[in-house]
């Protein structure tokens, strides 16, 4: 049995929250005061996932960087395989939004795409 | 320069939602004048997700909640002008601009929309000791720099303050390869969204420390070091707690200031909680056809908000545009005996006219708006505002004078979260003698 702690983001209250882990699951959940606190935790310690947004080098643009965003959430830990593949690309001008600017970032199987147009110099 | 009878100043969050309503609200003549390269204001350097949950019930980056604005107001082949710097908005709502290719002009317009947004509380106005060293950046600064212009500020980064640009940047400058040490925060609370915490701290293993403040700053030509000292219920510093952190960057995120020069010289009324202007049910200033929405008029937590009150404050500028030309209209028709009646009739209008005085108490710092007249109110009318502390279960009570007509508990409220409530007209036109309608914080 493990114990993992946690504070909910569901809402201004910050819960602490203190999941109990047993064979790679989450078997109870303590310190929520409300359903999205259970919610939450049980995402978070089996398979937390963020969105990673940041900008790529364009090159024959009207500016420098183009922000982006992978398409859809990535595993916690790929964090900084993602950013490092990000930081390596770069895109040519004209960017809209939406476009894909780099497909299948570092083995997640999601794409990085752009979320703002950038008009040719 | 071609006249305009709406002319919006800001074309960022609040300046393009009011523009779009205006448009959409049957007003041809809408002039955007911004003083940006690029429409979109603060939200295009903005990078991170998270906004438009409640206008769009989905997740977007600031740059891509602005464009669906930016693309409205093309679509609607709304003017704008960019690179242009308002310098003056008269009491006559003569508005005074320059720019690169037209010079200095100034258009006659018959209703402004002031949607200047905020400025961020710079060192000079924080007191902390020290040398004046390079190194030392608003964290809005340095997101413009990371983000637009892509130069990382330093390798070594100490955060004081714990807004919610704070909290971005500290993820920001690490996921680019910095380490920030440490996040301090003066209040014994954060400022910013729990959320921001957790996925831009925690995540990173970035300490907040709460109660702690900067209380020397190191370095002749480049920041070289910080001392940080917890602070006791006094807000003065402890001795004996302090800590030196060696660091080349010093991000400062510690309140937003509503940007209100144009507006002051205007001659509106401020209010000194908000910084911002005091407004009536119809976000309209002391002066008639003079409007004022979001950052400018109080510091949002949320955008969606911003471009829900900048919607109302483009409708009610074209209502009163449409009013004063049917005034016009009907005095010109009747010579001068009918102007004299207009005006005549104008002011028994104001004498029957039912305004009604907004107050915050016991824990509410503000509202807005300041009146209401219930006449010219809208059937739900939202009135915002802000606790003044952490309160947790308790009660947003409203009076009507002394009868407690509301009575909500909320599990949590805190500074840095924007509450609401929503008045119904039919409630206020039923009590003509109603004068003041308190909000306050109760326990019980």
């Amino acid at each position: 049995m493990e114990k993992r702690e946690l504070t909910c983001i569901g809402c201004p209250m910050g819960c602490m929250l203190t999941a109990i882990i047993e064979n790679g699951e989450v078997t109870f959940v303590e310190g929520n005061t409300c359903p999205k606190g259970d919610i939450y935790a049980r995402k978070e310690v089996v398979n937390p996932t963020r969105i990673v947004t940041s900008t790529m080098c364009v090159v024959g643009g009207e500016k420098e960087r183009v922000s982006v965003k992978t398409a859809s959430d990535i595993p916690k830990d790929k964090i900084f395989d993602v950013m490092r593949d990000i930081d390596a690309a770069s895109v040519s001008a004209p960017v809209s939004i939406g476009d894909v600017v780099l497909a299948d970032v570092a083995g997640t199987g999601v794409d990085v795409v752009a979320t703002r147009n950038i008009h040719c110099r | 320069m071609k006249n305009y009878d709406i002319v919006i100043v800001g074309g960022g969050p609040a300046g393009l939602a009011a523009a779009v309503s205006a448009k959409k609200a049957g007003c041809d003549s809408i002039l955007i004048l911004e003083r940006d390269t690029e429409l979109g204001g603060i939200l295009n350097q903005c990078i991170h997700n998270g906004f438009g949950l409640h206008t769009f019930k989905e997740e977007l980056t600031g740059p891509e909640y602005a464009y669906r604005f930016i693309q409205q107001v093309l679509d609607l082949g709304i003017e704008y002008k960019l690179g242009t710097m308002v310098m003056d908005v008269a009491p006559d709502k003569t508005v005074t601009a320059m720019n690169r290719e037209d010079g200095m002009f100034t258009i006659p317009a018959k209703a402004v929309i002031l949607a200047m947004g905020c400025r961020e509380r710079p060192r000079g106005a924080l007191n902390i000791p020290g040398f004046r060293p390079a190194g030392i950046f608003s964290a809005g600064t340095a997101q413009r720099l990371v983000n637009i212009e892509g130069y990382m500020p330093g390798k070594e980064v100490v955060i004081l303050g714990s807004g919610d640009i704070g909290l971005i940047m500290a993820r920001r400058m690490t996921l680019e390869g910095a380490k920030v040490k440490c996040v301090a925060e003066l209040m014994p609370y954060s400022g910013g969204l729990k959320r921001n915490i957790v996925q831009c701290l925690d995540d990173f293993g970035i300490p907040l420390k709460l109660s702690h403040t900067v209380i020397d700053i190191e370095g002749k030509e480049h920041l070289t070091a910080v001392t940080i000292a917890e602070v006791g219920p006094d807000r003065k510093p402890v001795p004996g707690t302090e800590e030196r952190y060696t660091c080349d960057t010093l991000l400062l995120s510690c309140g937003l200031i509503p940007e209100n020069e144009l507006s002051r010289a205007a001659g509106v009324e401020m209010n000194p909680v908000t910084s911002g202007p005091i407004v009536n049910e119809s976000l309209e200033t002391n002066i008639p056809g003079v409007f004022a929405c979001g950052n400018v008029l109080h510091v949002h937590d949320l955008v969606d908000y911003v471009s829900e009150e900048a919607t109302r404050a483009g409708e009610n500028a074209v209502k009163y545009v449409n009013g004063a030309e049917a005034e016009a209209g009907a005095a010109g028709g009747n010579a001068t005996t009918g102007a004299a009646q207009a005006e005549a009739g104008g002011n028994a209008e104001a004498g029957r006219a039912h305004v009604i005085a907004l107050a915050a108490t016991d824990g509410a710092r503000y509202t807005v708006p300041s009146t209401i007249n219930v006449d010219r109110m809208s059937d739900l009318l939202t009135v915002r505002f802000r606790v003044g502390d952490v309160y947790k279960n308790s009660f947003v009570s409203v009076y009507f004078d002394d009868e407690r007509v509301m009575h909500n508990q909320k599990r949590i409220m805190s500074p840095g979260e924007m509450e609401q409530i929503v008045l119904r007209k039919a409630q206020l036109a039923e009590r003509p003698l109603l004068k003041t309608i308190t909000v306050k914080i109760e326990n019980e």
